[in-house]
């Protein structure tokens, strides 16, 4: 780096990059997945991460134990997108992409008016369930940032391994690839795009209530998820599980280097730059081999 | 055992199927002929729900299954094997046949001996089956399109042009399946191309023409007197 910059702060921000893209993949994921299968753009997706950070606030209240917090926060917001997906965007399967992006707009809408007259603005702060630190550097990283890394790519891993193993997995791949011939085969796609849709709001969810000590939940923080899960899963190739979490990550690492130089807030814009060449120049992912 | 009544099918704005009726009993082969375009796969389509009826009505086994979801009918026994066979391309050979093998109710030994009962017809889908199924060359695309029916155990499978651009070795196996399932009592509806191929397989014939069906014969009939395929199909 001929900018001068300390090798220990690149380092740092190599792991803070890592961490941040782990939980930005969480969220990636489940928006690819959904996009991938049904075809429909969901605006709402951040505001799923809220509804988890705030379920999850309200759990740890009564329970005082995050990790319940967080299997409840997750189950909670699945069952929700569930029967949003049901009520909302069943209705709408094959028509106009537009529809579909007008309809979840207003979901996303309806439901960060709900977290603020439920919640209140004011942001609420989790409790970190792991409090160690250890030597970084200069800095005493936290260990529950390293944990919550680990525990994305756990339940990635665990996604990816559903996908690929077993009834259902097939089952969602074959459903992605060509729906009608999968209905044909006996699969209840309707079903398999509503469970779709709950695992990937059960992942939003884990997201908030993970992000939830790092950044506090606040009503409006769904809008930044969307945007930054939105040029993820362009980047890594709308409907590509993979190389949205490549790009997640990617993404990331751009940021924490860049701010290195600039402002955090100045920073996103390298995601912006990112998103508009890959617009331009890979339009169907960067990490995705050059279509037939 | 399948019979449509006077069924009306559009595509959008456009009126495809003007009226179309016609009966297959049970392990009856039956074939559709018509030029390109005259509504055969329509026909099909709007069997297996991919196309509903806007009047009309399609009834198997004496119920009436018109507007139901296909993958209703998969589950009563109807198999559609497309004409542009539609193979789950990223998935593997075997990944395709369990689309339609992991049903609840198919024990271990059922699934073996359905998948023996396919590999024994086209030994070829057991040496592929980790392949992905955009690998196979066209032939074995549309043998396992066959085979992955098969896995429903269908009572009646809807075969839209299986040979379509096949070589002539591919266009007897093709054949050779057509019989074996009928000799296990699995209706067919077979749309084709090949005359000959239709003739010599099925036991009656229907001849469409602008959405409606124009005429219907057994097909030893119309093997002893070809003057009425040529004046619907030109041939």
């Amino acid at each position: 780096m001929s900018v001068g910059i300390p090798v220990d702060q690149i380092l740092v921000q190599t792991v803070n990059g890592l961490v941040n893209g782990m939980i930005l993949a969480l969220v990636a994921s489940g928006l690819t997945l959904i996009f991938g299968i049904m075809d429909v753009v969901n605006f709402a997706h951040g505001d799923l991460v809220m509804l988890g950070g705030f379920v999850g606030a309200g759990t740890i209240a009564a329970t005082g134990n995050f990790w319940i917090a967080l299997v409840v926060a997750a189950l909670v917001v699945a069952v929700f997108g569930a029967a949003l997906q049901i009520s909302t965007l069943r209705p709408l399967l094959g028509r106009d992409p537009l529809t579909t992006i007008l309809a979840t707009f207003g979901v996303s809408l309806v439901l960060q008016k709900y977290a603020l007259w439920q919640w209140g603005p004011s942001a609420r702060n989790l409790p970190e369930p792991i409090t160690g630190r250890f030597d970084l550097f200069y800095l005493q990283y936290p260990w529950y940032r390293v944990a919550t890394a680990l525990l994305a790519g756990i339940m990635i891993g665990a996604l990816w391994l559903f996908l690929k193993r077993g009834k259902y997995g097939i089952w969602i791949r074959a459903t992605t690839q060509d729906r009608v011939m999968a209905s044909a085969m006996g699969i209840p796609v309707p079903w398999v795009h509503t469970a779709v849709f709950a695992i990937g709001a059960a992942m939003a969810a884990a997201s908030g209530v993970l992000f939830g000590p790092l950044g506090g939940v606040t009503q409006t923080m769904g809008a930044d998820f969307t945007l930054r899960a939105f040029i993820v899963v362009v980047v890594g190739g709308m409907g590509n599980l993979g190389g949205s979490i490549l790009a997640a990550i990617f993404i990331s690492l751009l940021e924490a280097y860049a701010s290195l130089v600039v402002s955090p807030a100045q920073a996103v814009i390298v995601s912006f730059v990112a998103l508009i060449l890959t617009l331009l120049f890979r339009p169907t992912g960067l990490f995705v081999p050059t279509p037939k | 055992m399948l019979s449509l009544r006077d069924v009306h099918t559009y595509y959008g704005k456009s009126h495809i199927l003007h009226g179309v009726s016609l009966e297959v009993g049970p392990g009856e082969v039956v074939g559709l002929l018509g030029r390109n375009g005259v509504g055969k796969s329509t026909t099909l389509k709007s069997v297996m729900g991919l196309a509903p009826p806007a009047s009309g009505h399609v009834s198997f086994e004496g119920r009436d299954i018109t507007g139901l979801a296909p993958h209703h009918l998969a589950r009563l026994g109807i198999a559609w094997v497309p004409e542009d066979r539609r193979i789950f391309r990223l998935l593997s050979v075997m990944e395709n046949l369990r689309t339609g093998l992991d049903r609840t109710g198919v024990d271990d030994a059922r699934r073996a001996k359905l998948l023996d009962k396919v590999y024994a017809a086209f030994p070829v889908l057991r040496d592929r089956r980790d392949q992905a199924g955009g690998t196979l060359s066209g032939g074995e695309q549309q043998m396992l399109a066959i085979a992955r029916a098969m896995m429903l155990e269908p009572k009646i499978i809807l075969l839209d042009e299986p040979t379509e651009g096949l070589m002539p070795r591919m266009v007897s196996q093709i054949r050779e399946i057509v019989e074996v399932l009928h000799r296990e009592g699995v209706a067919i509806l077979l749309v084709e191309q090949n005359v000959a191929l239709t003739l010599a397989v099925s036991s009656r014939v229907y001849i469409m023409e602008k959405g409606v069906v124009r005429h219907q014969a057994p097909a030893a009939d119309l093997r002893a007197d070809q003057a009425v395929i040529h004046q619907y199909l030109g041939v």
